[in-house]
């Protein structure tokens, strides 16, 4: 089977992109948001997204991914603690999957064939220590919308029906993508993402060109081009390596937590979590950037990422809050 | 190219090369269509509910039962080839977004979506993106029908050289037709391949390009290139001329005008009213504040439960479950027996739960006396709604009356920002067609009702109808029309909310509002507060 459109061979789209490493250095920024018009590439970018990750440890069999036998729940029964590398999951989460699905259920098989009483992993259980990814966020049911922010927010899924009585570690990346036009999203799901994006088709014409033509290249020389960008998505997954050390090592100044601070209150975002994601944002940019400190260069580059969605929402200011976003930080942070 | 030519070209293209995705074919059921469809190869036909069982597959419960090992059905979207699927423009939004999944691992598997949607009924816009092709039969007669042309394709797509300017040509082209998706320049560079290969030729040709812009750039323009091009040519060229419009007559024309000419030879005759219903597509339904019905047919499955009564599907799997922690209990009694005993108790069948999403229709007079008083304050009463209408996550639809006639602005959506824009827009003056903008609202509510939604009318008017639905400027018969619009509407049982927006309240609209059976509210001496308390009690009813 073909894989994905590489990653760093998407043209353009900064911020997506910049977005993705940013939760991809540090996953407890907590996901990412990519809303924006069909065929604007939110898809791939999502699905190449999986090459870059650099892979896990976790324990042989374990339907959770846990990196030690003691991580293990004990419904599992794994009694081996040996361990293998696995590439971090990416699950998609498709639109009208049953909550059996996400959550996990009885285990049917091992019921009808066994008369055991067993659970079945979910998707929640796949996507501990990866990414979840909806697709169409948006249009998501409000029941399974309800079960994500709720594991989101507790970083744990507990299934208690048809007498079983699980729990489970579910941390996990949420990426969602959708279509404004399509619907909106609850706010309170809109601030479980960490981050977030607006997405659209580039304007400049040459850029354009660019995209159809790795397209075609992809689809029609597949080989050739897949040697060229395996090379670039390698040395992108090395600097994520990389940035994630320098991200123990990186220096945080007074000045740059009060910036984040006072840019938060000047924007009036809700809470205290989009000053925490700013900061975290900044540092993982920061240490992608291999500085050493961070400056408020850096944080000028993430506020509009990380505080967009976040804004009181006025549903029917029609100015996007990007821009909103990048006025004030301009005012506070000088530009 | 005519319609079934056209229909014709893209199934050999779509033969040719799967990666084009598919083919949208509007059209009733009928002997046109099926004339197309006969081209179609062997196909596996699926159905727009269709559920993830059927789609991917499940647990084959008697065949588990009797052999003792699990067994699965296999999926429907395992297979390869071709798929049709009927009634495409009722396909869930699960539904589409899993063939859309589907067509995007480019197993070559292809998809002929049947749309047979009336008015602005469409195919799922996930779906549609990703189908190259769309060929709008509605207006072919049984006499169109020829036989299917043969083409003997002697190469193949991908040997096929495009020259380097083909991608600068789609690309500059697509985005004189305001097309925003980069997929569709892609489909075309693919078509333009594929036509060349059919015509067994190696290298990409005007005639392919030409083609593949007709077929893929036509129904997804969005706008009219801003050229100075005469404003009526496309009505003046009837969509089924054979004559080819892009007929190269003076070689020194940009190719890209002659390109322009062929998706104009291409579009539909109903191209503007095309182009104005591109900004509400039908907007996917996730789940709103509507009414909830619970039924058992139709809507998102409920946990089953033991209802004990006979209507209704069992559901096996439940029924499995709640059956199997007694099974040790009733194999000791009955110990011949094998496989899992089931008795009447564990039956569970199956319930569904229906969202009913509530549509608000404001119809706004925009008339010169309504403009003159306090169209201001109305918007400003909108606005308020507006934000409610968020927060209970309701479609919102926008009609406004003045002069001679009721004008839709807005179809239901969930955007709101786009409500606000064309409010904000609305201009006032004129007389006050006050019956008109009801019948506008009546058929609109009618045709929401048809999708499931629930309508709610919230009328803006200051009640002083001086213009009758025969268009004549007689205030007796503008205020009995009125009156006779009112008694249809509430025949239909639609909720109304008359708010009067007038300097002074008006019996004439209080009397309105009680043939409706509408709540009324006068704009002059409610206050914001109290007026969105009003409309959220109305509402909760």
């Amino acid at each position: 089977m073909k894989q994905p459109f590489p990653f760093s061979a998407i043209v353009g789209q900064t911020d997506m992109k910049r977005a993705m490493i940013l939760t991809a250095i540090d996953p407890s920024i907590g996901g990412v948001l990519v809303f924006g018009d069909r065929g604007t590439g939110k898809s791939t970018a999502v699905r190449g997204l999986a090459a870059l990750l650099p892979p896990i440890t976790a324990v042989k069999g374990c339907p959770v991914n846990a990196a030690s036998l003691s991580d293990c729940p004990d419904w599992a029964g794994i009694t081996d603690g040996s361990t293998h590398e696995i590439p971090t999951p990416v699950v998609d989460l498709p639109l009208g999957a049953s909550e059996d699905r996400v959550t996990g259920a009885l285990d049917i098989e091992k019921a009808l064939t066994n008369g055991e009483k067993a659970f079945q992993p979910g998707l929640l259980a796949k996507a501990n220590r990866g990414y979840l990814y909806i697709d169409e966020a948006n249009l998501l049911e409000d029941h399974i919308v309800d079960l994500l922010l709720d594991v989101a927010q507790s970083g744990q899924n507990v299934v208690e029906r048809e007498g079983l009585s699980i729990r489970h570690a579910a941390r996990f990346v949420l990426v969602g993508s959708g279509n404004p036009e399509e619907g909106e999203l609850r706010p309170q799901l809109l601030d479980r993402f960490g981050l977030s994006v607006d997405v659209a088709s580039p304007t400049d014409i040459d850029e354009r060109i660019e995209v159809i033509k790795r397209r075609d290249a992809y689809e029609n020389d597949y080989t050739a081009f897949m040697v060229r960008w395996h090379a670039e998505d390698a040395m992108l997954r090395e600097q994520i390596i990389a940035a994630r050390l320098a991200l123990k090592k990186l220096d945080t100044p007074e000045q740059s937590l009060r910036d984040v601070a006072t840019l938060c209150i000047a924007l009036g975002s809700d809470g205290l979590r989009g000053e925490l994601t700013l900061l975290k944002a900044a540092r993982a940019y920061a240490a992608f950037r291999d500085d050493t400190a961070l400056t408020r260069g850096h944080i000028r580059d993430v506020a509009a990422l990380a505080l967009r969605h976040r804004m009181r929402r006025d549903p029917l200011d029609d100015a996007g809050s990007g821009v909103r976003v990048d006025r004030i930080v301009a005012e506070t942070l000088g530009a | 190219m005519e319609p079934l030519t056209r229909a014709h070209t893209a199934l050999a293209l779509l033969a040719l090369d799967p990666l084009l995705g598919g083919l949208v074919v509007r059209a009733r059921a009928g002997a046109v269509r099926d004339a197309v469809m006969a081209a179609v190869p062997e196909h596996t036909r699926l159905h727009p509910n269709m559920g993830s069982d059927a789609l991917d597959g499940g647990i084959d419960v008697s065949a588990t039962l009797s052999s003792g090992t699990l067994t699965s059905t296999r999926g429907l979207l395992s297979r390869g080839g071709t798929f049709v699927l009927a009634m495409a423009e009722r396909a869930e939004p699960y539904t589409a977004a899993r063939l859309a999944a589907t067509l995007d691992q480019q197993n070559g598997q292809t998809l002929i979506a049947l749309d047979e949607g009336i008015e602005d009924e469409v195919v799922p816009p996930t779906l549609a993106d990703r189908l190259a092709f769309h060929v709008d039969l509605e207006d072919c007669a049984l006499s169109d029908i020829g036989p299917v042309p043969a083409w003997v394709a002697s190469t193949y797509p991908a040997l096929v050289r495009a020259p380097d300017d083909v991608v600068t040509t789609l690309v500059l082209l697509a985005v004189r037709l305001g097309i925003t998706s980069l997929r569709a320049v892609g489909f075309a560079l693919r078509a333009a391949r594929a036509h060349a290969a059919l015509n067994g030729r190696l290298e990409t040709v005007q005639d392919d390009i030409t083609a593949a812009v007709a077929l893929v750039f036509a129904h997804r323009a969005t706008q009219m290139p801003a050229e100075d091009q005469p404003q009526d040519q496309p009505d003046e060229t009837p969509p089924d001329d054979p004559q080819d419009q892009a007929e190269p007559e003076q070689q020194d024309m940009l190719p890209q005008d002659m390109l322009l000419d062929a998706v104009l030879a291409a579009l539909p005759a109903d191209l503007l009213a095309n182009l104005q219903s591109k900004g509400t597509e039908r907007s996917a339904s996730g789940s709103g504040g509507g009414r909830k019905k619970l039924g058992n047919r139709r809507g998102r499955p409920l946990p089953a439960r033991d209802t004990g009564t006979a209507k209704g599907r069992v559901d096996l799997i439940a029924t499995l479950r709640a059956a199997i922690p007694w099974q040790t209990l009733r194999k000791h009694e009955m110990p011949e027996r094998i496989g899992p005993i089931i008795r009447h108790g564990d039956l569970r069948r199956k319930r569904y739960l229906d969202h009913s999403d509530r549509v608000l229709i404001f119809a706004v007079d925009a008339s010169g006396s309504a403009a003159m008083a306090r169209m201001g304050e109305a918007k400003g009463a909108i606005e308020l709604l507006l934000a409610q209408a968020y927060a209970r996550r309701d479609h919102v639809a926008l009609i406004a009356f003045r002069g001679m006639e009721a004008e839709v602005l807005l179809e239901p959506t969930r955007s709101l920002v786009q409500t606000k824009r064309k409010l904000a827009d609305l201009p006032g003056g004129g007389a006050t067609p006050l019956a008109a903008g009801m019948m506008s609202a009546h058929q609109m509510a009618q045709r929401a009702g048809r999708k499931g939604l629930t309508p709610t009318i919230i009328l803006l008017t200051d009640g002083r109808a001086n213009m009758a639905l025969d268009g004549s400027a007689n205030r007796a018969q503008a205020a009995s029309n009125a009156q006779s619009v009112a008694r249809a509407l509430r025949g239909t049982g639609t909720e109304a909310i008359v708010i009067d927006t007038g300097r002074r309240p008006e019996p004439a609209l209080a009397r309105i509002s009680d043939i409706l059976g509408g709540t009324y509210i006068a704009l002059p001496r409610a206050n914001a507060h109290s007026l969105s308390d009003a409309v959220a009690a109305t509402m909760d009813r």
